[in-house]
């Protein structure tokens, strides 16, 4: 991955505030197209905050620094903007939608990314092929994606379904947020074969987790320690395999 | 630099609560008004008008007699100054159809334009193929539909006016045996001065073969709209008719006072579906229609059945309780319910169900959503006469709250007078959360679509009862009359 093509994000020195309480305190991060790039970190290090405030979600308070995606300056934009622009956020937590179908729910948000683009919107048959065809990658039986949002799913149902709409909706840039928490051995291969089926060279991936064994499966090509607010350490795979066999301590206090 | 993230989602958020009234546009079209005020006099003119025979005049009078002796009802968690009710016009009719109308043809093409403008294209032949439409413009019904076909079998589908004339041992039958002149203080009023509507016969045995439609316009100023409508449907029969209703916007406040009368004799089936969205008032409350209105059914024969859906987006007040009265065996009443108030809209709204025949059966189902300084209010009763044995109701009262200064309420009524009855009560009450807003605007939806999705999913027990071109309308409806809701 050659440092010569553009950045898809670049995050300069940012601080971010919740309540009062600085939480990001001058983060930087640079993802380039076709990259995987791992943060790992302790509880209450800022890793979700990270990803919520890329996307633009309420309650963070911007402090300082910047962050451009593909050189466009992305606090400025709305979340849908975001979210159109190419941002995607695979949330540890997906919410529930009673009485709105996936099927429905998702064909609107490709059908008004689709916009975005300038494209033409799908139709329901064309938008039918195409999701049992991507569905399979998850291993989502159609009648689930019949039911309401996440209603009712399971925590391994939920995480799989935040794949298939990534996989729908393909993004510049996936933000996946703990996408392994609540995962048994079975469904974290599934859904690890499904984010890496959506690896290229025209997309940028930022994955947000606490365990190896996630990334024994993606093989990021940069791994991050993120520790108060800021990243104190970035290597390769071999970076995430000394923190599980030796936890966080022995970087207290690195630049 | 502070707060990039807080600001946009506000903006957005007020940006959709904020949407203008799309119906609110004025015909300007010549009317024949009668003049301001409410006297048996005007009470004359409007029958000779119509050129009712004495017995019609005389049942308006003793209406009217019995109105003057009434009260408006006070009970209603609504509120609103005193109406003058001496200060409106109880008869406006457009001029051109003085002489009513023959055909589509000899219907003023301006109307025929404003029906269009609002998504009603009366000519048979328009994309709306397979749906009735009586059209009533102020005080008058100017256009009925496909009524060649329909009276191929039998059923008769018309203006009250013309029904009074045609069918008058019919009307004479069911005037007012579901709702009597002195029911309340508004149907009274409505007895007294009403001035069309549409009236439908289903003969025994007979599925009519599309859905029936009444569109109710009220573009004059300073009048109220008093209309009436009866339904029966003869034994074996069925019916789905539905009533869809806007207003130009007018700062003063206009009265809209109907009374809907249903009839089903042994296993016949009414399906009545209302989509209000009369003008609401701006957004500081100013104008709007008072929208004060009494529908009631009586499935009178066994195994009949009478469902009432209603979308109610519009208005400056709602009152209304479209009800079933139970009397014949094993009939089943349904009431399925959207209420929206946003800005100072209040509704209050509900049913009654009233169990009399045995092993009658009947499910309510009420989503009230308040948005802006909205009030929004269920009001229900269910009562099991001593002869309903065996008699069950189920219902469900859901609302939602959207921002944190409007109000939901709800208050049932339960009575049971006989111990095999039983009665099932469930209500929530909850709020848009913001995790399902961001949820689908980090899927790209803008914040208007995101509301609008969250509510059309909380509605969508209601919205899945209505004839499909409807739903869909409905859908469109409540993600135009939401905007400016959230905060």
């Amino acid at each position: 991955m050659a440092g010569e093509t553009p950045p898809l994000l670049e995050i300069e020195d940012l601080h971010v505030n919740v309540d009062e309480k600085p939480i990001l305190r001058g983060l930087s991060l640079t993802v380039r197209a076709g990259e995987m790039h791992a943060i790992m970190g302790p509880n209450g290090a800022g890793k979700s905050t990270l990803a919520h405030f890329l996307s633009g979600r309420e309650g963070y308070t911007h402090v300082s620094g910047t962050v451009r995606f593909e050189g466009q300056d992305l606090l400025a934009l709305a979340p849908e903007e975001r979210a159109r622009a190419g941002v995607f956020l695979a949330f540890q937590y997906p919410v529930e939608i009673p009485g709105i179908s996936n099927h429905y729910f998702l064909r609107t948000a490709l059908n008004t990314l689709r916009r975005a683009r300038g494209e033409e919107e799908l139709d329901a048959a064309d938008f039918m092929k195409l999701v049992r065809e991507k569905a399979k990658l998850v291993d989502l039986p159609d009648a689930m994606l019949k039911r309401a949002v996440n209603d009712g799913f399971s925590g391994g149902e939920k995480k799989r379904n935040e794949v298939l709409q990534m996989a729908i909706l393909e993004p510049r840039l996936a933000l996946l947020d703990e996408t392994d928490s609540g995962l048994d051995i079975d469904a974290l291969a599934m859904v690890s074969r499904g984010v890496n089926a959506l690896r290229d060279a025209g997309r940028g991936f930022v994955v947000i987790t606490h365990y190896d064994r996630l990334l024994s499966y993606l093989e990021p090509d940069f791994v991050h320690v993120l520790a108060a607010g800021r990243i104190v350490r970035s290597g390769g795979r071999e970076l995430a395999q000394a923190l599980e066999a030796r936890g966080y301590g022995w970087l207290e206090g690195s630049p | 630099m502070a707060d990039t993230n807080e600001k946009p989602e506000n903006a957005a958020l007020d940006a959709v609560l904020n949407r203008e009234y799309e119906a609110g546009f004025v015909t300007d079209i010549e009317s024949e008004l009668a003049p301001k005020g409410l006297n048996e006099d005007i009470i004359r003119l409007i029958s000779s008008r119509k050129g009712e025979p004495a017995w019609l005049l005389d049942w308006r009078l003793k209406a009217y007699a019995r109105w003057l002796k009434m009260t408006p009802p006070r009970w209603q968690n609504v509120q609103f100054p005193p109406i003058d009710y001496q200060d409106a016009h109880y008869y406006a009719a457009p001029k051109s159809t003085k002489n009513a109308p023959k055909s589509l043809d000899e219907v003023d093409p301006e109307l025929l334009r404003t029906y269009e403008k609002l998504g009603v294209p009366l000519h048979e032949r328009a994309r709306l193929a397979g749906v009735a439409v009586d059209a009533v413009f102020d005080s008058v019904s100017v256009a009925t539909t496909y009524r060649a076909q329909l009276a191929e079998k039998g059923i008769i589908f018309c203006s009250f006016s013309e029904a009074v004339k045609d069918h008058p041992d019919l009307v004479r039958k069911y005037l007012g045996s579901v709702v009597p002149v002195n029911d309340n203080y508004f149907a009274a009023l409505n007895s007294a001065v009403f001035t069309d509507g549409s009236f439908v016969y289903i003969p025994p045995g007979v599925r009519c073969p599309m859905e029936l439609s009444t569109y109710f316009r009220i573009n004059a100023m300073n009048t109220g709209q008093f209309e009436r409508t009866l339904i029966v449907a003869d034994a074996g029969a069925y019916v789905s008719y539905l009533e869809g209703c806007t207003a130009p916007k007018r700062d003063e406040n206009q009265l809209h006072a109907a009374v809907v009368e249903l009839v089903a004799h042994d296993d016949a089936t009414i399906k009545y579906s209302t989509v209000q969205n009369w003008y609401p008032g701006d957004k500081d409350g100013k104008g709007g229609i008072y929208n004060f209105v009494t529908k009631r059914g009586k499935c009178a024969g066994r195994r009949s059945k009478i469902s009432w859906t209603q979308v109610e987006t519009g208005s400056a007040i709602t009152w209304k309780y479209p009800s079933c009265i139970l009397l014949g065996d094993e009939s089943v009443g349904e009431f399925y319910s959207v209420a929206l108030a946003n800005h100072r809209q209040q509704a209050d709204t509900g049913t009654k169900m009233i169990h009399v025949g045995k092993n009658t059966r009947s499910t309510i189902v009420s989503k009230g959503i308040s948005a802006g300084h909205g009030q929004n209010t269920y009001r229900g009763q269910v009562r099991m006469q001593s002869t309903a044995e065996g008699a069950r109701n189920y219902s469900q009262c859901d609302s939602l709250l959207i921002g944190d200064t409007c109000g939901a309420h709800t208050f049932p009524y339960l009575e049971v007078g006989h111990p095999s009855a039983q009665v099932e009560h469930e209500a929530t009450t909850s709020r848009i959360s913001d995790d399902q807003l961001f949820y689908c605007r980090q899927r790209g939806l803008s914040m208007e679509d995101a509301v609008s999705m969250i509510v059309t999913g909380f509605c969508k027990q209601v919205f899945k009862e209505l004839p499909m071109e409807f739903a869909v309308e409905a859908t469109k409806l409540l993600g135009v009359s939401l905007e400016g809701s959230v905060g």
